[in-house]
């Protein structure tokens, strides 16, 4: 049991500094391990999962709180959008073949890693959206926030709420059908939908995570889905993980990031998209 | 930025540094819990339930800390940190509520309604 216990803290640690980093849940990145890499029953890696996935969130927030970087009006508006999807996912959980699902996630992914391909080339430089937005100045959603990397404070504006609201509630669909935070959903909703920066793009998302993941935690919680040897270890291995990822992350270039981003992204998506098709490698 | 916007800054990092705090205190709880019930579980070499078994209802949970079970504290850490964001959400509310953000307040409110809803769902789905 020790071993298991501490090769489990591993993965964690491991989890959790990528998934700050990325701006993705550690749920991301601990499912396919767990059950590809240590051929655990995917009930209880899903269980594991969810539970990696607060970690992750409170974790990196209180790294992330202290920088500033967090739109917190952003994330409590939209988080209505994604505890409503994560609500009725985990409800559809039982009604829809999961291999669709797969499928469908994995297409998204790997459209999204194309797409940011395409905006890579597209500008050089990151762009800050100046132009006013009638709905998101009404909700008061436009911030700023201090760049470390190019030492510098950023003021940005909020563009198309209701498109990024959409995406939300499909990133809370997801989350609760899968067990993921559906990071790469949030990021997507905030950076490329309603044009915020990367970084609070993805501070903004590992706080919403948290919250999202709540609402079907509890459902695998109650229904014996979180397994204590499992997703114990692997939530204090999480919670060190996201605190040193967040720290590293402050000291990339955005540019940088997404490049490390692009690729993890497409082959998420390439994974769950096979795995649909009972593909696994 | 127009100095409203600024003021509205301002507001806005002492909410989130109040929420830093809340957040802080129950994950390094939630995580002591953990830890406390994972090490009594290696040092004793029992989890305190069959194999294969641990407590998943308040009522079981509550019972095996009574009994100081290795697996029921561990449990009852891993549910303080799924309350952790849903108490991120309580605070919220507060903290709008003391900047005069009507809005922000019902916005928050409306979260935390949605988040008891699922646990509802949870408990008797």
């Amino acid at each position: 049991m020790i071993n298991s216990i501490l090769l489990l803290a591993a993965v964690g640690l491991f989890a959790g500094i990528f998934g700050a980093i990325f701006g993705i849940g550690g749920g991301m990145i601990v499912t396919p391990v767990l059950t590809i890499g240590l051929g655990l029953d995917i009930k209880y890696a899903i269980g594991a999962s969810i539970i990696a996935v607060i970690a992750t969130s409170s974790g990196a927030s209180i790294a992330y709180l202290k920088d500033d970087m967090l739109n917190l009006r952003v994330a409590m508006f939209l988080e209505i959008a994604t505890t409503v999807g994560a609500i009725l996912g985990a409800v559809l959980t039982g009604v829809l073949p999961s291999k669709a699902l797969f499928v469908l996630f994995g297409m998204l992914l790997i459209f999204s890693s194309w797409n940011m391909v395409r905006k890579l080339r597209a500008s050089k430089d990151e762009e800050v959206n100046t132009k006013t937005d009638m709905l998101s100045n009404k909700l008061q959603l436009n911030s700023t926030y201090y760049d470390q990397a190019s030492k510098k404070q950023v003021d940005y504006k909020v563009a198309n709420v209701p498109g990024g609201f959409s995406m939300m509630f499909g990133a809370g669909l997801a989350s609760g059908l899968l067990g993921v935070g559906s990071g790469a959903f949030k990021v997507i909703a905030m950076d490329t939908i309603m044009k915020m920066p990367l970084k609070p793009s993805s501070a903004t998302s590992n706080l919403m995570m948290g919250v999202t993941a709540a609402a079907s935690a509890t459902v695998y919680f109650f229904n014996g889905s979180i397994k204590p040897e499992i997703a114990a270890p692997l939530a204090i291995g999480i919670l060190v993980g996201a605190t040193l990822g967040s720290r590293i992350m402050q000291h990339l270039q955005a540019k940088l990031l997404r490049k490390i981003f692009i690729p993890v992204l497409f082959l998420i998506g390439l994974q769950m998209f096979l795995k649909g098709f009972g593909v696994s490698f | 930025m127009t100095d409203e916007e600024k003021k509205r800054h301002a507001e806005m990092n002492e909410i989130e540094l109040v929420i830093g705090h809340v957040l802080r205190v129950g994950v390094i709880t939630a995580a002591i819990v953990i830890i406390l019930g994972l090490v009594l579980a290696l040092i004793t070499g029992k989890t305190g339930y069959p194999t294969d078994t641990f407590p998943t209802t308040f009522t079981t949970i509550f019972q095996g800390v009574l009994a100081f079970k290795p697996f029921a504290i561990t449990m009852l850490g891993l549910f303080l940190l799924i309350l952790t964001p849903v108490l991120r959400v309580v605070v919220s509310i507060y903290a709008f509520a003391k900047e005069n953000d009507q809005m922000y307040v019902w916005i928050t409110t409306l979260v935390l309604v949605i988040l008891l809803f699922a646990m509802w769902i949870g408990y008797h789905g």
